[in-house]
């Protein structure tokens, strides 16, 4: 079998064989699952509906007496707040809340529990909302308006085209969704291969291997096995990740669930998405085996493979900012910068229409720098690779470029 | 056919030319030592005849032919500092190991029990690495440099860390490597080594050669004109010797400039002494090491 191959298949076996590597791929989804359960959990949406209730009130300003079944929460009245208070205590009602005289003009509702929260749950809230809103205006307005003034607008935004016709590809939170995971993805998985590249790398030098493997192959089946397999390993993960999502999706609530259905890939998306991908591990993948080269150790390398990782999570530092004006020129440069272009194109496509000419821009600058960097790596790595124990300075990098 | 045939190489770093203008050649069944002080150039000459750096001129050719990737599937290479991945086991770092240099997994399988066997390895062949001891590494580290059969195995500082038991198994294996016409090249500081098993011996200083030929004729040309001897009784003057040396059971004879040994043990048998040892002195290779090494740096 040819070398390089059988380099590869070792690397690929050994990163998925490491502990680390596994752990990383199962727990994705599972920090996924978690957050999901966190998110119904806390905005009180898990199971069938919120909890049955009972909830007692107060009206000191008189004519709140309708309407006291909100879905799973029944309201009770009581006469002071003594025995709402009384009531509390004795566990017949899990809270109350009291309508002061001047609840018209200042708003002010009192509310009591004997549980420590910050706020009461978007259930209870919205029900004593519903409750008071219903109340204040039955017999004044039809119920229809009723319900507007409590829900005035459901914004459905369309996107047109410049002749007017509904355009393809809508915008919108749902097609936002994918482009930002996939980012995520992306990022996750650059920065775990490169980082075990560097490390393999690193012990290779620490403990000597080097030597023996470089008198077996050529420095160039060297690199090209160990990216090619570390690589692999990663798309493997990737894959991994990207087939458990539909089904944790699935488990996540209706609403999100709503919105990955309303989700409509155009292929250019996907298209795209993949050849960043492609082009942005390749670029980290030959910038770490500069630094697995030239760095003493496999702690020293991992340090500055960090540092080198922080433009492409920039996206993700400022992603509000991303949605809300993705035309920033800040945001051009750096889908035309190489470190952060493979995250920051698939992040900002899901939120706008990328000019064609800054893809053509940022693809050319991705490509020429992988074939530069390539081109220095594979002049220094064969003198760097054996050298052990002291890290050469970056005047003296240059000078080996140099002279090759 | 010559095994390894350097010729004229120069490497430099930096400015420094650390090998300079070196030309040797090692014969197949031929145990070859290189030796040299530390900085000598040894571990530059080494890496280049293993195609693990490039000399800036000169060649070097295997069996005849240059140097390059199909080459390499020929040598065998035990580095000074030693490794392997520690996390993977005994016989897979020796199978995949093998197969970088072009064996297929069955075989190199086959001769990695084989050769685990032959050095009482076998019980340990699906421990860890990290779970060997110094010694036992060695040994594994040993297979590997062997396990694929090369012409030509460079040995750099084999037996460092050894305890007599290995020392002892690995040299009956350099000689059974011999026997079969393989090359070998012992880079070592042990000059002791070097006596016992080299047949030829290339000596080097600040990467030019100093010394380079058969260990026996290096030897008899650093002769010091003297014989050992251990005699029964008192020695008294001897015809021909201008002093005598006492060391622990013999004496060291100094012979006059026109003497030879003959004369001496023919003088000595007139006698009627009682000869126990009679030896033309040779200089250990350490003096001769220490001389010319002294030499080079005036």
């Amino acid at each position: 079998m040819n070398k390089t191959l059988l380099i590869l298949r070792h690397e690929f076996r050994q990163t998925a064989k490491r502990r680390g590597f596994i752990v990383m791929t199962l727990i994705v989804p599972v920090i996924a699952l978690v957050l999901i359960g966190v998110v119904q959990l806390v905005s009180g949406t898990a199971g069938p509906g919120p909890q049955a209730a009972t909830i007692g009130y107060v009206d000191e300003l008189g004519g709140f007496q309708q309407f006291t079944s909100q879905g799973n929460i029944t309201l009770i009245r009581f006469g002071t707040t003594d025995d709402a208070t009384g009531a509390l205590i004795a566990g017949n009602i899990s809270e109350y809340f009291v309508i002061p005289p001047d609840y018209i003009s200042t708003g002010l509702i009192n509310r009591y529990t004997l549980e420590k929260q910050l706020a009461a749950s978007p259930a209870v809230a919205a029900a004593i909302n519903h409750f008071l809103v219903t109340n204040l205006l039955v017999g004044k307005v039809p119920a229809a308006t009723i319900a507007r003034i409590e829900a005035p607008s459901n914004l459905v935004t369309t996107r047109l085209t410049e002749t007017g016709a509904v355009a393809p590809e809508q915008g919108g939170y749902g097609n936002l969704i994918v482009p930002f995971f996939f980012g995520i993805l992306l990022a996750l998985s650059i920065i775990v291969s490169s980082t075990y590249l560097v490390q393999g790398l690193g012990d290779e030098k620490e403990n000597r291997l080097m030597e023996i493997l470089l008198s077996s192959v050529s420095p160039r089946q060297l690199l090209t096995g160990k990216v090619l397999g570390i690589g692999a390993a990663g798309l493997v993960q990737v894959a991994f990740w990207a087939i458990s999502a539909p089904l944790l999706l699935s488990l996540a609530s209706s609403s999100i669930g709503g919105l990955i259905s309303a989700i409509r890939l155009p292929i250019s998306f996907v298209a795209l998405a993949v050849a960043y991908f492609i082009l942005g591990y390749s670029l980290f993948a030959v910038i770490s085996a500069a630094i697995g080269a030239t760095s003493s150790g496999s702690r020293e390398g991992q340090q500055l493979m960090g540092v080198l990782t922080i433009p492409m999570l920039i996206p993700f530092w400022f992603a509000s900012l991303l949605i809300f004006s993705p035309d920033n020129p800040a945001w051009v440069f750096f889908t035309i910068f190489p470190l952060s272009s493979p995250v920051e194109v698939v992040m900002r496509l899901g939120v706008t229409a990328i000019p064609a000419w800054q893809l053509v821009a940022s693809m050319a600058v991705l490509i020429l720098t992988i074939i530069g960097v390539l081109a220095l790596t594979t002049k220094i790595f064969r003198v760097y690779l054996l050298m052990y124990g002291k890290r050469p300075g970056f005047g003296e990098v240059l000078r080996n470029i140099k002279t090759g | 056919m010559q095994a390894v045939e350097v010729s004229h190489i120069v490497k430099s770093f930096a400015d420094r030319v650390v090998v300079n203008d070196l030309s040797f050649s090692v014969a197949q069944g031929e145990i070859f030592g290189l030796i040299g002080p530390n900085g000598a150039g040894k571990t530059t000459t080494i890496r280049m005849m293993m195609d693990i750096i490039r000399p800036d001129s000169g060649t070097v050719t295997i069996l005849g032919e240059k140097l390059g990737e199909a080459a390499k599937n020929k040598l065998g290479y035990l580095p000074e500092e030693r490794g392997l991945y520690r996390k993977l086991r005994v016989l897979d770092s020796i199978v995949y190991l093998a197969s970088l240099k072009g064996v297929d997994k069955s075989s190199a399988e086959e001769r990695a029990n084989e050769l685990l066997k032959q050095t009482g390895m076998l019980p340990h062949k699906t421990k860890k690495i990290e779970e060997l001891s110094r010694g036992m590494g060695q040994i594994i580290q040993f297979i590997v440099s062997i396990v694929h059969d090369p012409q030509l195995v460079v040995l750099d500082e084999p037996f460092a860390g050894l305890d007599p038991v290995n020392r002892d198994l690995l040299k009956g294996l350099l000689f059974d490597l011999r026997s079969h016409g393989k090359a070998l090249i012992l880079s070592t500081h042990q000059m002791n080594e070097v006596e016992e098993l080299c047949d030829r011996i290339l000596m080097i200083d600040h990467g030019r050669s100093v010394l380079y030929g058969n260990l026996a004729e290096i030897k008899a040309r650093y002769r010091s004109n003297s014989v050992l001897l251990q005699a029964e009784g008192e020695l008294g003057e001897v015809p021909g010797v201008t002093a005598i040396r006492a060391h622990k059971g013999y004496v060291e004879l100094i012979l006059g400039e026109n003497t030879t040994a003959r004369q001496v043990l023919e003088g000595l048998v007139r006698r009627g002494t009682t000869i126990n040892r009679f030896e033309v002195a040779t200089p250990p290779l350490n003096e001769i090491f220490l001389k010319v090494v002294g030499e080079s740096h005036e």
